[in-house]
């Protein structure tokens, strides 16, 4: 139902996309300095001013910053006076854009702000990702991020779905970027097994950063962006927690959502996909049925910069600026959240004839 | 574009105590959830979308704990969206799910919110660690209370109205079989003579910790003219916030919630709400808060509020009855308390709210607000769909 082009259905597009560097650590900024430029610059691309703005929607994780309501004091940075029409997401920025395109569809605003940040620095980031399962029987035995992803990569492995060498390969190339934000780029060792099978080169390097996008229904898109990319469909899906009765060389919920966005009625140009681990693009390429035509991560992916909460959002940011840009014209963008791609979420974009 | 009308046909409450120990997270939520189906006469495959809150992750120690309910809920194959607004989270997860009817994103919705308390410390989980504020503003009570006396100093209400507004809403949730605190013995002495917490704020003002959940089903036209029961329909909803501390913020009545209740109004038609609104069901975690609110919410002019509240004009039998159902004084799961106060609305449109009903209640609001009274949610609905 949320994919299919209904008639009398607004049109909605991506208008702006701003992000941070993603760095190693940012002890010097607060959440809030960190995001303050992001801010300023998406809305300095459109000329809006937070007063201009319909409805602003953000996404972030209490988790990583240590502390209950750390996006209460992030709404001061958007400097939000007089009031205004806001919401928040404990997850990933992704979600965040999901629930303002909803706003926007409702016709209860024309424009949105959606933002999303993430401080990996402050913990541990594979210990603090143990605290998001199942708190009963798995969390107790504090299995990490990259040991839960390594059961991935072991039975795609032993499926037949891809080797070492291919994983190698996927690492390589997402850091052949020329992403100026990119935290990892240019040549780098695959390294030691972190936990085998999957090498240092197979996992995202931990970083803080911020994105930020600006939606825009109809006419207003074309006032705000040369070449606005529309948001032909989104969808987003979620699957069993337990890793146990999942079979985890397949992603049905991304394939679902997929559809949902009409992701197979026509070939994508260009795919942004939001996969930490190498093993997860191969789970992903496969689900969404992705060929050697359709350009994968460009922009490195979350194995060149993965901002946590940041992430998925600066995917569909990434992709709709190449639309804006010209060199997509049908782009795929995909988001997850939960241990092994348990939620995901999938936008289809486009640009105007050309 | 018009939007599609929103119905809710389904609500469920767990009874809230102190601490359900005989259950996991997943077994409370499914709890409410199960009973908003049930009062729907409807089937977990008839969901289409899941849209849950809750407040701090760190009440429970779980991140993101809507990855591990996925399955209690029922949302597998399905979007479930997680929503976060501090205090104000179950208002606003409400209206999330609401908008994605209103949008015809989805035909129907199930939303729930909240918050197993007992398996932390509310009152620290609430106290920020030092760089983060200063020391000695422990909990909410610290945080509000300064607010409070502002409001006694700015208005000249005398100290008594808020032992009344307690002894009113403990009374009230007497007759709510899913109120958390029945104190069966309770008189105003014995809230006068409860001890002094935060100055002006006494023990017996103040809300419980509770374990609690809050599920409602919401539906578009089609699936309102199927259901079993009388359905109660969304006139107006909004959310706004504001930040926390700048020089310009009124901590007594901030403008966020007049700005709320102003589009909410304009939304559902209300012109005089004191005149068009039948009762109200608002977030007072803290008594004051009770008074505070009716001056927010335009029920009464700037300074009128309490002496509403010592005319007994918000009693249950009063003219506007407030907090029917014992509001967050009797019951406080937080992140499931703004939910409370919007289903418990529109179990009063819907007349079955049982022995807390009001009598011919066709128009009722729902509120809550949240962090340093900087999120507010609030939604009005009526026994009538909009446009009848």
């Amino acid at each position: 139902m949320t994919s299919e082009a209904s008639p009398g259905r607004r049109e909605i597009a991506v208008v702006a996309f701003a992000q941070s560097d993603t760095l190693r650590s940012t002890a010097e900024l607060s959440e809030v300095e960190m995001l303050m430029p992001v801010l300023h610059d998406v809305l300095a691309q459109t000329g809006l001013k937070t007063a201009d703005i319909g409805f602003t929607c953000s996404g972030s994780c209490d988790y990583l910053a240590g502390r209950a309501f750390s996006f209460t004091l992030a709404l001061d940075g958007v400097g939000a006076w007089p009031p205004i029409s806001e919401s928040h997401v404990e997850t990933d920025g992704a979600w965040a854009l999901y629930e303002a395109w909803t706003k926007l569809l409702s016709g209860d605003a024309d424009t949105a702000l959606v933002y999303s940040y993430g401080k990996s620095s402050p913990g541990s980031l594979r210990d603090v990702l143990t605290r998001q399962l199942d708190p009963y029987y798995v969390a107790p035995l504090w299995p990490d991020s990259v040991a839960l992803a390594a059961l991935q990569a072991q039975a795609l492995i032993d499926a037949g779905d891809t080797d070492e060498r291919e994983l190698a390969a996927i690492g390589a190339r997402s850091r052949t970027t020329d992403n100026p934000r990119a935290q990892l780029k240019g040549p780098v060792p695959q390294g030691d097994y972190l936990v085998r099978p999957l090498r240092r080169g197979d996992c995202p390097p931990i970083g803080d950063g911020a994105a930020a996008v600006i939606l825009a229904a109809g006419e207003r898109a074309r006032e705000l962006c040369e070449r606005p990319a529309w948001i032909r469909g989104i969808d987003h899906r979620i699957e069993a927690h337990s890793l146990g009765v999942r079979d985890l060389t397949d992603s049905p919920s991304a394939r679902l959502a997929a559809e949902r966005a009409g992701a197979f009625e026509r070939p994508v140009d260009t795919a942004e996909l939001h996969a930490p681990f190498t093993s997860q693009e191969v789970v992903l390429r496969k689900a969404l049925g992705l060929g050697d035509s359709t350009r994968i991560n460009p922009s490195g992916g979350a194995l060149a910069a993965n901002p946590m909460m940041a992430a998925g959002l600066a995917r569909i940011g990434e992709a709709a600026v190449r639309i804006h840009r010209g060199e997509s014209d049908r782009a795929l963008a995909h988001a997850t959240s939960g241990p092994c791609l348990q939620q995901n979420l999938v936008a289809v974009l486009e640009g105007d004839p050309r | 574009m018009s939007k599609e009308p929103v119905a809710v046909v389904g609500i469920g409450q767990t009874k809230h105590v102190a601490a359900r120990r005989d259950v996991s997270i997943a077994g409370l939520v499914r709890e409410a959830a199960g009973r908003a189906l049930e009062d729907a006469e409807l089937t977990w495959a008839d969901v289409d979308a899941v849209v849950i809150g809750k407040a701090p992750d760190f009440f429970e120690g779980v991140m993101m704990p809507e990855l591990y309910l996925a399955d209690a809920l029922g949302a597998v194959g399905k979007p479930m969206l997680r929503v976060h607004t501090a205090g104000s989270v179950g208002g606003s997860t409400a209206l999330v799910a609401a908008n994605l009817v209103a949008a015809r994103v989805h035909g129907t919705v199930l939303t729930l919110a909240f918050e197993k308390q007992s398996e932390s410390n509310a009152m620290w989980g609430l106290s920020l660690p030092i760089p983060f504020q200063q020391p000695l503003l422990a909990g909410a009570g610290g945080f509000f209370a300064p607010h409070v006396r502002a409001y006694m100093r700015r208005t000249g209400a005398p100290d008594t109205v808020g032992s009344l507004v307690a002894y009113k809403d403990r009374r009230n949730a007497l007759k709510n079989p899913y109120a958390h605190l029945h104190e069966h013995d309770i008189t105003l002495e014995k809230v006068q003579a409860s001890p002094m917490l935060w100055d002006p704020i006494r023990y017996s003002e103040t809300c419980p910790s509770s374990d609690g959940a809050c599920a409602m089903v919401l539906t578009d036209r089609a699936g309102a003219a199927r259901a079993p029961r009388p359905p109660a329909w969304m006139l107006g909803g909004a959310m706004r916030s504001e930040p926390t501390l700048f020089a310009g913020k009124d901590a007594v009545s901030p403008q966020a919630g007049k700005d709320c209740a102003a589009d909410v109004y304009r939304q559902a038609g209300i012109a005089d709400p004191r005149r068009d609104i039948d009762a109200v069901e608002m977030y007072v975690p803290f008594s004051w808060y009770e008074p505070m609110w009716l001056e927010n919410l335009g029920f009464a002019d700037e300074g009128e509020g309490w002496k509403l509240t010592e005319a007994g004009v918000t009693e249950l039998d009063g003219d506007l009855p407030v907090n029917m159902s014992g509001g967050v004084l009797s019951t406080n799961p937080i992140g499931a308390s703004g939910m409370i106060r919007f289903a418990e609305a529109a179990l009063q449109a819907r007349g079955q709210a049982g022995e807390h009903q009001v009598e011919g209640a066709r128009k009722v609001l729902g509120h809550a607000y949240g962090g340093g009274s900087q999120f507010f949610s609030m939604w009005l609905v009526g026994s009538e769909p909009p446009d009848a």
